[in-house]
């Protein structure tokens, strides 16, 4: 018999609901799983004890015949939630000793779906990464290794604990957020399924703020169907944030019939990069063939100002974070400087932001700073804002054409070596987000699928973006290249 | 444009950020080299298109002007550094 640990959502659901197994005993495998797996850095403060009378719980209400969607079942949450009474730092020195006092309408939607949680999950520092090299807590290492090699890689991010987790077994699924990429790359680079929700469908209300305009909560599973189940929870107007969605969400698990025949898949001919690896140009000629036998329409389309998208981002994204980042400072939660004789306020959030912030995220506020200030605002920010609605047009125009879903590459590379990147510019680490990131600007849901391996053995990823809402059918076209692709492979476990 | 280290040392005061005199000049680099990237916007024809404000067309709602969650002076002072007799404490700010 497989691990329990080992278990999707879906079969461990049906289990407890059978009764061949409990909750406690699956959290119980899950908990000496990652007991066992320090060295992958992934799971950055247990909570046994929670899991435990949680899944005690959960047991109760199974037996009662009462059993909702994620009753008994065993996640992991990344730092960025806030949960109550448990540290949530979003991976920053400056959130040093933070306890909330109160549950993010996530984790609370999970919670009251009967999920179990075992801990939080490691993340680059505020979700500003590509790589988990952010972190305070330290580097998240990939379960995966090359055939030929013991490197360490980068499991991507900046949900890297929550991608390290799932697809080492640790968890049966867990949370992400993205903001240009962090669920998606992250999934792709581990081999696991990732989906970046429609903006406004998860409420935002106690998940640490990094960009307000382009942050989404999303599930990070082994399978579609288990995205589907977990995105269900997950989804649902709160009106604790203002930009939720008030609209009904639909049953997405069954939506998954895998019958894509009629849809029109897009292929965007600008996501071809100069310089992209032969192996992902095969596997994206490969997603094309596969979802085509399986019999949707192709058409090649064209988002003109694509290339302008990362530019675009990284005006945007650093503005809202400068101004989300200001209420750390030194005075409400986290740490504070200690101060000098003779020092004001003003020397107190200096220094406190000095040392609490590392410097990824410094050289963001600043940025941001910048491109906020007199004189540039216009040249900057507003400019951004303005090709931002240009980019979303580009959407729009393909999607009034009839095209269903957009087919792309997740990742320009497989995971690459950690510490690989650190001579390089800023500039370079970016360019990880590259097919990511247009799906956030324009506030669509994209989902990434293991499609493939490199010649070295490791997972590649396929994105799919849906229209805006219809996360349902785009589960559902995932779901289908999920089965034609037929990806089983799993990390040797080394760790 | 060029960012120098004293734009550099007036980016960080306006972040309230303290950087340290001899970081100046790396940080300024990595401003240019983040400001290159940037400055491909310059390219695209944005005449006539609206800034975007919202990504998915709609109206905040508004709410009647009432307490929610009041009377929790414990729970929001939990977490504070420096708190005393029900207030977030803070260095002498006038004299």
């Amino acid at each position: 018999m497989t691990d329990l640990n080992a278990f999707t959502l879906a079969d461990a659901r049906d289990r407890l609901r059978a009764g061949d197994i409990t909750s406690v005993e699956l959290t119980e495998a899950c908990l000496n799983a990652l007991e066992g797996a320090g060295a992958l850095n992934a799971f950055v403060h247990k909570t046994p004890e929670k899991a435990l009378s949680q899944a005690k719980a959960a047991d109760a209400r199974i037996a009662e015949g009462d059993a909702p969607a994620m009753c008994g079942l065993p996640v992991g949450i990344k730092d960025l939630f806030c949960t109550m009474g448990v540290p949530s730092q979003a991976g920053s020195a400056i959130l040093n000793g933070f306890r909330p006092e109160y549950e993010s309408t996530v984790t609370q939607k999970l919670f009251d779906a009967g999920a179990v949680m075992l801990g939080k999950l490691n993340m680059d520092e505020f979700a500003m990464g590509s790589s988990n090299e952010t972190s305070v807590y330290g580097k998240v290492v990939n379960p995966w290794r090359r055939a030929d090699d013991t490197a360490e890689l980068t499991p991507g991010g900046s949900s890297g604990g929550s991608a390290a987790a799932v697809a080492a077994d640790l968890c049966l699924a867990a949370t992400g957020t993205d903001t240009g990429g962090s669920i998606r790359q992250p999934a792709a680079f581990t081999g696991t399924v990732g989906i970046k929700p429609t903006y406004g469908r998860c409420s935002r209300w106690g998940i640490v703020a990094f960009a307000s305009s382009l942050d989404q909560a999303g599930p990070m599973t082994k399978t579609v169907r288990d995205a589907a189940i977990m995105l269900e929870v997950m989804c649902g107007y709160d009106p604790k944030d203002s930009t939720s969605a008030d609209i009904p969400v639909p049953d997405f698990e069954a939506m998954l019939t895998g019958d894509i025949r009629g849809k029109t898949i897009g292929i965007p001919r600008e996501y071809r990069m100069e310089g992209m690896p032969e192996e992902i140009e095969t596997l994206w000629s490969e997603g094309r063939r596969m979802l085509e036998e399986a019999g949707a329409k192709i058409v090649d389309i064209s988002l003109p100002h694509t290339k302008y998208a990362l530019p675009a981002y990284y005006v945007i994204a650093p503005a809202e974070a400068s101004s989300n980042l200001a209420r750390y400072d030194g005075v409400r939660y986290g740490h504070r400087a200690t101060l000098a004789q003779g020092d004001g306020i003003t020397e107190m959030y200096e220094k406190t932001r000095a040392e609490g912030f590392g410097p990824e995220v410094q050289r963001r506020v600043m940025v941001g700073t910048y491109v906020l200030s007199a004189g540039f605002y216009d040249a900057y920010y507003n400019r951004a804002r303005k090709v931002r609605t240009l980019i979303k047009r580009d959407f729009d125009d393909v999607f009034a054409q009839g095209v269903d879903a957009i087919l792309t590459p997740a990742t320009p590379s497989a995971a690459f070596g950690l510490g690989e990147m650190n001579d390089a510019d800023p500039v370079k680490m970016y360019l990880n987000d590259v097919f990511t990131v247009t799906v956030n600007l324009a506030g669509l849901p994209g989902i990434t699928v293991p499609a493939g391996q490199d010649s070295q053995g490791l997972p590649l990823g396929l994105q799919l973006i849906g229209r805006p809402w219809e996360e349902g059918d785009l589960l559902n076209c995932a779901h289908a290249l999920e089965a034609a692709a037929g990806f089983v492979a799993k990390p040797e476990k080394w760790w | 444009m060029s960012i120098d280290t004293d734009t550099a040392a007036r980016i960080a005061t306006l972040a309230r950020i303290k950087v340290e005199e001899d970081a100046l000049p790396e940080l300024a680099q990595e401003f240019n080299t983040i400001l290159g990237f940037i400055e491909q916007l310059g390219e695209v024809d944005v005449e006539g298109v609206e800034p975007m404000t919202s990504v998915t067309p709609m109206r905040l709602r508004r709410r009647e002007d009432v307490v929610t969650e009041g009377g929790q002076q414990d729970k929001v002072l939990s977490n504070a550094p420096d708190a005393r007799e029900g207030f977030f404490a803070v260095p002498k700010v006038v004299e």
